[in-house]
């Protein structure tokens, strides 16, 4: 088991490399001149040609990457152009809130995800079958920006006209309230998904000879279905959640902005739009790297479910 | 004889004979297969649903002009923020454009995003695929591990990134979504080409001397349509979404163009005083996504009616 770990551990380091270099190569052919946005419109000449050969600029394309790579080695990803923060630390204070967020979208969309789809595999055709096929498809289809707007909508604006009050805050950061909607419209495609695996995996696990022998050796049903059947259907299901994680990241960018929620997806908006391009190319790649070790630790449980990794490893 | 003679030889034999059983129905089989999709398609309700939508909405965005009431960006000052009415089916915006109008032209640019980004990544993945999978080796390692360092970037955000850096416009955003989705058909079309490879057919037309461009398109390439096609269905609705997503970032159409995310992002700013601007705009986003997911689905469970359940 440790070799399976360690090969899957060395195997992400030259892609996390090569995600260094393509994020880099955008950034560097980005329109708009680093040391111009630092020093403002109305610099001089010289002082702007002084400023980019002190902050490398007109060192080759290659150099530049090479001296960006030694920074990132020692954990350094260049200073924001607008406050003159370090990158690190600018991310390091909104990260919290992302992770906050994303882990309230896969509770939700997990516990969603789960019950839906058990209900619509256990009572096949039934009302309940119907409904969760039904969530399915219209949860895949519905922007989550849009999503948002309507919660906001209905929760904050038309709660608040009237009752007086709004039932959760439209904006902001710090109470469970505050995580509810931007959880919900984050995790909602995430929990269509969900449910149509758990359903159709859920389907075909409980057709296996060896759910009809715990049946017929006088297992109760509930048994059969949450320990026999349900452990066995979820390995689809770990797949897809990990897989669709990097989805889940991409919306956090559009929820984070809808919701004014301080984390660093909003953050890479707000620096594309000020053109503060070591934020950007700083938020991207803690992006890529939260999806690779996401990627990466479904492998490894991948690995402890899965016998037959495990036996192949096994020496 | 060596082996790899021995091979040659067995090829021919099992190709003579793939050749004997095509002579004896060369048509009907091909057609075959196809009316038997469109026989399992139409039994499917919520496919044909989807169909019927899907061509609905192609109507409409053909002839805009003719359907919607009024024009792509007559504004009009008499009018601003009125709710839906007889007059004003869904409404006027903060310009006293009707939102009806240009919810159908946006139809228009929605459509034509789908297409487009979807032809980028088909064609490009595509030929990446079918390189990596037809000569293997290090080619093949070459282009996957290149492919699996995209796919480590997050789409929306290898999107944001390119539009960022190309500036933003529809071009770029249609580029953009485009190349962010060449990684999927490229895996697809691979794995497709992978296994038709092993097949006599392939071997033969390479000991009838065959160049490698003949094999792949006229022998390869008809063997991947299936998957390739679902997966771009399918693809189309993702990308109308990821596209309107970064419109409503203010990464993609410029105003006034009537682009679906444009406009949701346009009703944000007024929620709390017209809630339709940005209402409706979502609703023709999600029946869109809709339907090209339903005749997608159809179309998997039609190709394959094993993977149905």
């Amino acid at each position: 088991m440790h070799r399976y770990i360690i090969k899957r551990l060395l195997y992400l380091i030259p892609i996390l490399i090569g995600v260094t270099f393509i994020v880099f190569a955008i950034m560097h052919f980005s329109p708009g001149d680093p040391a111009t946005l630092l020093l403002g419109e109305d610099t001089t000449q010289e002082e702007i040609e002084r400023v980019r050969e002190i902050m490398g600029l007109n060192d080759p394309f290659i150099v530049q990457y090479g001296n960006f790579l030694g920074g990132l080695a020692r954990g350094n990803l260049g200073r924001s152009l607008q406050s003159g923060r370090p990158v690190v630390e600018e991310i390091g204070a909104r990260l919290p809130a992302t992770m906050q967020l994303a882990g309230g979208a896969i509770l939700v969309a997990v516990v969603i995800g789960l019950v839906m789809g058990i209900l619509a595999a256990t009572k096949q055709y039934s009302i309940f079958d119907g409904g969760s096929m039904g969530f399915a498809l219209l949860g895949a289809s519905m922007p989550n920006f849009w999503l948002g707007l309507m919660m906001i909508l209905l929760f904050s604006v038309y709660w608040n006209n009237n009752f007086g009050y709004p039932l959760f805050p439209s904006s902001g950061y710090g109470t469970l309230r505050h995580l509810v909607m931007p959880a919900i419209v984050l995790g909602t495609a995430h929990a269509a998904y969900i449910t149509r695996i758990t359903r159709s995996s859920m389907l075909e696990v409980l057709r296996q000879d060896y759910i009809r022998t715990s049946r017929a050796k006088g297992m109760s049903e509930r048994k059969v279905v949450y320990y026999h059947a349900l452990w066995n259907a979820l390995i689809p299901v770990i797949t897809i959640t990990g897989l669709q994680f990097g989805v889940l990241l991409g919306g956090s960018v559009v929820t984070e902005t809808i919701f004014a929620w301080p984390g660093i997806g909003r953050m890479l908006i707000q620096g594309i739009r000020t053109q503060n391009y070591p934020i950007v190319q700083g938020t991207i790649l803690v992006f890529a790297l939260m999806f690779s070790l996401i990627t990466l630790l479904v492998d490894i449980l991948y690995g402890f479910i899965d016998p037959r990794i495990k036996a192949k490893y096994k020496s | 004889m060596d082996s790899k003679e021995k091979n040659i030889r067995g090829g021919l034999k099992r190709g003579n004979a793939a050749v004997e059983e095509v002579r004896v129905k060369p048509e009907k089989k091909t057609r075959g297969k196809w009316a038997e999709v469109w026989r399992r398609l139409k039994k499917n309700k919520v496919a044909v649903a989807g169909l019927f939508l899907l061509v609905f909405l192609a109507i409409v965005a053909v002839f805009a002009p003719l359907v919607a009431p009024e024009g792509i960006d007559d504004q009009n000052y008499g009018r601003i923020l009125e709710p839906p009415s007889g007059e004003n089916l869904l409404g006027t915006d903060n310009l006293g454009r009707d939102v009806f109008s240009r919810i159908i032209y946006g139809s228009r640019i929605s459509l034509t995003i789908g297409f487009i980004t979807t032809s980028i990544g088909v064609v490009i993945g595509g030929i990446l695929g079918s390189i990596a999978g037809y000569y293997g080796g290090r080619i093949d390692n070459l282009i996957m591990r290149f492919i699996d360092i995209i796919l480590a970037i997050p789409g929306l955000l290898l999107a944001i990134a390119l539009v960022s850096a190309l500036g933003p416009s529809l071009t770029n955003l249609m580029i953009a979504v485009g190349i962010a989705s060449v990684p999927q058909f490229a895996r697809l079309v691979r794995a497709s080409v992978l296994s038709t490879k092993e097949n006599e057919f392939i071997e033969a037309a390479q000991c009838l001397g065959a160049s490698d461009l003949h094999i792949i398109v006229k022998h390869i390439w008809p063997n991947s349509f299936a998957p390739v096609l679902v997966q771009a269905t399918l693809r189309m609705g993702a990308a109308i979404v990821v596209a309107s997503g970064l419109s409503f970032l203010g990464l993609g159409s410029e105003p006034p163009t009537p682009e679906w995310g444009a406009l949701l992002s346009d009703g944000r700013r007024f929620l709390r005083d017209a809630w339709w601007m940005a209402t409706f705009p979502g609703v023709a986003i999600m029946i869109t996504v809709l339907a090209f997911n339903l005749v997608g689905d159809g179309l998997r469970d039609a190709l394959d009616p094993r993977l149905k359940d």
